[in-house]
């Protein structure tokens, strides 16, 4: 059976229509999840998009971390169900303490927009086991507030456990710690980051397929899973 | 009724970028010499009389809303005298 991927919409989400066509493309079935329901539909995934959700109103995040479905989505990802965070939704898992740390307004004081070089270091997660270690890849990153903070204790922890999924390379772009643009909790099911891998599926619209990686990577874990 | 008055701050170790832009646009004004972190105030209007249990609601709504415990602090206020006097 083809894995359902679901992709919730916050009041305030802009990329959840790039996200649901790149799961489409990617050959799995795309179900779109709404914020205010407590259901997930039984999906066997689910994809935090990017935006503002919420109008970045008090902290990024910070309100839609409480939306309904999201207690689903907490309770799911505890048990081990690939969860991943693009963007806002990163900001959100931070803020529902399912990834360490925070996200803080770029150092360059900018909204940032540009494809990004990146490293993959981490294959060991559903999302990016179909990369190969240490692979550089180009994707687009946009964002205002993307620096990623944690104290110091934390950062050796993630990189001492190899939590460190993404690092920004060719110069840090918003302050980020350590380089830092993506991350996984500790068991590996639950991976953010800031670029947008559902942007860089289609070479009409980006200047690389590397995105399409991601949804292949989880579609591949949940057909070996089942 | 009561006041509290919920101040939170980025930590010091928290770069604040938003508290460097207006240091660097006071500089431009003639307003030298003046370091600026930007933190957000929250005024919360108590219902009923404000207990010592009451208060640590308010102290649990700042830590797991108001404010963020991984890059923020946050500081209570409670203004009931001021409130009864402006009256």
């Amino acid at each position: 059976m083809t894995p359902r991927i679901g992709v919730v919409t916050f009041p305030g989400s802009l990329d959840d229509g790039d996200a649901l066509r790149a799961v489409r493309l990617c050959g799995g079935d795309p179900v779109s999840l709404w914020h205010g329901s407590d259901s997930l539909q039984g999906v066997n995934a689910v994809i935090l998009p990017g935006g503002f959700s919420y109008g970045d109103y008090l902290r990024c995040g910070a309100i839609s971390r409480f939306a309904p479905v999201m207690a689903e989505v907490i309770r799911h990802a505890k048990a081990g169900m690939p969860v991943l965070g693009i963007c806002n939704g990163f900001q959100i898992l931070c803020e529902a303490q399912l990834l360490p740390g925070a996200l803080i307004r770029n150092d360059v004081r900018t909204f940032v927009c540009k494809d990004q070089r990146l490293r993959v270091d981490s294959i060991t997660t559903p999302w990016t086991s179909q990369f190969e270690p240490g692979q550089q890849i180009t994707v687009v990153l946009k964002n205002g507030e993307g620096g990623f903070v944690a104290d110091e204790a934390t950062l050796d922890r993630l990189e001492g456990e190899g939590q460190v999924v993404f690092r920004y390379l060719e110069g840090n772009p918003n302050g980020s710690r350590r380089d830092i643009a993506g991350i996984r909790n500790q068991r590996g099911n639950v991976v953010g980051l800031m670029p947008h891998p559902e942007h860089n599926v289609d070479l009409l619209t980006g200047p690389s397929l590397d995105g399409r990686r991601f949804f292949m990577s989880v579609l591949d874990s949940l057909h070996v899973a089942a | 009724m009561a006041r509290v008055v919920v101040e939170v701050m980025p930590k010091p170790e928290i770069l604040d970028p938003q508290g460097k832009a207006v240091t660097g646009a006071l500089g431009r004004l003639g307003f030298p010499g003046m370091s600026v972190r930007q933190g957000k105030c929250f005024e919360l209007e108590i219902d009923g009389e404000l207990s010592g249990e009451r208060l640590d609601q308010v102290r649990r709504a700042a830590e797991t809303l108001l404010a963020n415990p991984v890059i923020e602090t946050f500081r209570l206020r409670v203004e009931s005298e001021h409130r009864a006097e402006a009256r």
